[in-house]
């Protein structure tokens, strides 16, 4: 079967950049990475990208070229870089192309996501009573799992310290200011437990990942970086989710548990080979938690990991090197790939002040998003 | 000369009742695999089968998660207050005797006196006005007494 090569990899800086739309934003990644490939927009055969509020990706051909191409617009809330990776990746994998862009870019409003239960298949009433809030979720799935598992406060202090701390070392991020602990542990309370510095914020930005056959990967790069798995689960019944007004008796383990499982047994590799690791922090207690879903530790575990420092850049398990969502913003679109962005930088040795020492090879991408979907990607160099 | 009493009415159908001057929640029970369901559901999302069968759900329960929402949401959330004036409100699960987990909002943001474990009792209280005057109820569940 096809082996996938990534050849090229782009971003637009994450953050605000009032003057440039989303699109705009998008296709800037774009260029990027064909640039970094050395790939001309009419040689690439297949795309597959998506934006929850900067318009249809396929757009995109207005401003790169209307070549024809087969352009598929992927929505799957925080997980649309996972599933447009996944997209691509299947094509070639399927032989039906041999090059092919993953892209995902978004421009939010300020302040926190605005959802209508209309668009989830929930009543009115869930929306006028107050439910409707993303923060709730994590916080309320935060709290039960602190309590479970023992894990304090001051973990997710430092969690977000060393966001903000990676952030600073890393040129194209949103929040370049280290935050003292203090600054992140006295910021207002938004949602116990949960407070306004350990929140990512709706932000902008654009993300491009260009695929090819490995077998043609030397036209383009000299630095090839392998896909070894890139998969996207689902939620099974009694999952605790975004947007639930009742849990099952019964709970049951969440869909990056199964998508995490999935990819290691695709790419033939355990938790314990990894280098370098995105997981998806929406807040920091999100990190916390998906490094346990994603098999890298016990539950509770993460209380001591973190606090000896095993997560930070020059730590046995490098978690969000580049400041995570909480540093860069959450442009929903773009940030699943802007994982993918950061782990292929850091494998061909490009990352500079917060480049992972020792010449890492093997890096695991996670993304989750509502209703309940999971997306992991395993790259080696 | 008459009192004018404020009117009310249910944020939703099929959501509560009153059973012996008690408040209950309702729900649905799956005829086929036994599993509860809260609100009321035309299907089951377990098994999946259409033997569906409208139950109470109960009237008190433990606080299995809580938060405190401390900012105004935005749009669809109503209320009569305004931004300035945003009242912090608590948000919980609440796991009843069958089991199942209903998120309620709860009677108490003081986050000192929210505890995983708290015995919990449901109550219907106004949550917002209509336009035209008309108080609108929902369900909340508070410590009990």
């Amino acid at each position: 079967m096809t082996d996938v090569a990534i050849v090229g990899i782009g971003l637009h800086n994450f953050g605000r950049t009032p003057n440039r739309s989303g699109l705009e934003q998008g296709a800037f990644a774009v260029r990027e990475a064909l640039a970094d490939a050395d790939m001309a927009w009419r040689d690439v055969q297949v795309a597959f990208g998506g934006s929850q509020d900067a318009g249809n990706a396929d757009s995109l051909c207005l401003k790169l070229g209307l070549t024809g191409l087969q352009f598929t617009n992927v929505s799957n809330g925080c997980a649309t870089g996972g599933s447009a990776l996944n997209a691509a990746f299947q094509c070639i994998k399927a032989g039906s192309a041999e090059t092919a862009l993953a892209v995902g870019f978004d421009k939010h409003a300020h302040g926190a996501f605005n959802a209508d239960p209309k668009d989830w298949g929930l009543p009115d009433w869930y929306g006028e009573a107050g439910y409707m809030l993303t923060t709730q979720f994590f916080a309320l799935k935060l709290q039960r799992y602190m309590h479970d598992h023992g894990i304090s406060s001051d973990t997710l202090v430092r969690v977000a310290e060393k966001a903000f701390r990676n952030g600073a070392l890393n040129e194209r991020a949103w929040r370049r200011k280290a935050l003292s602990y203090d600054e992140i542990a006295e910021s207002p309370m938004v949602n116990n437990p949960l407070r306004k510095y350990m929140f990512c914020s709706p932000a902008e930005g654009g993300a491009a990942i260009l695929l090819c056959d490995a077998r043609i990967a030397h036209k383009y790069t000299s630095k090839p970086i392998y896909l070894k798995a890139a998969v996207v689960r689902t939620r099974h019944y009694g999952t605790f989710e975004v947007f639930n007004p009742s849990l099952a008796a019964e709970q049951t383990p969440p869909p990056s548990v199964q998508a995490s499982k999935d990819a290691y047994e695709i790419a033939g590799v355990g938790p314990k080979d990894f280098d370098v690791l995105q997981l998806q922090d929406t807040e920091s207690g999100a990190e916390i938690m998906h490094m346990a879903e994603n098999g890298f530790c016990e539950h509770g575990e993460q209380e001591t990991l973190i606090k000896s420092g095993a997560t930070e850049i020059d730590g046995a398990m490098p978690v969000n090197t580049d400041g995570g969502c909480l540093a860069n913003g959450e442009p929903i679109g773009a940030s699943g790939l802007r994982q993918v962005y950061e782990v292929c930088l850091q494998l061909r040795g490009d990352a500079g002040s917060h480049q992972v020492p020792g010449n890492p090879s093997l890096g695991y991408t996670h993304v989750y998003g509502a209703p309940g979907v999971s997306g992991v990607n395993i790259l080696q160099r | 000369m008459s009192v004018n009493k404020k009117r009310q009415r249910k944020i939703a159908e099929n959501l509560f009742s009153e059973l012996h001057q008690t408040p209950v929640l309702l729900g649905s029970l799956c005829g086929a695999c036994d599993e509860h369901f809260f609100p009321r559901q035309d299907a089951c999302a377990k098994c999946p089968s259409e033997d569906m069968q409208d139950v109470v759900l109960g009237s008190s329960g433990q606080l299995w998660s809580w938060t405190v929402q401390h900012f105004p949401p935005k749009p669809p959330f109503r209320s009569n207050a305004s931004a300035e004036k945003f009242e912090a409100y608590g948000v919980g699960y609440i796991e009843l005797p069958c089991g199942l987990k209903v998120e309620s909002r709860l009677l108490e943001n003081n986050p000192e006196n929210l505890s995983i474990g708290d015995s919990m009792e449901l109550k219907i209280v106004p949550f917002f006005t209509d336009e035209d005057g008309c108080e609108v109820l929902s369900f909340a569940f508070q410590r009990a007494s």
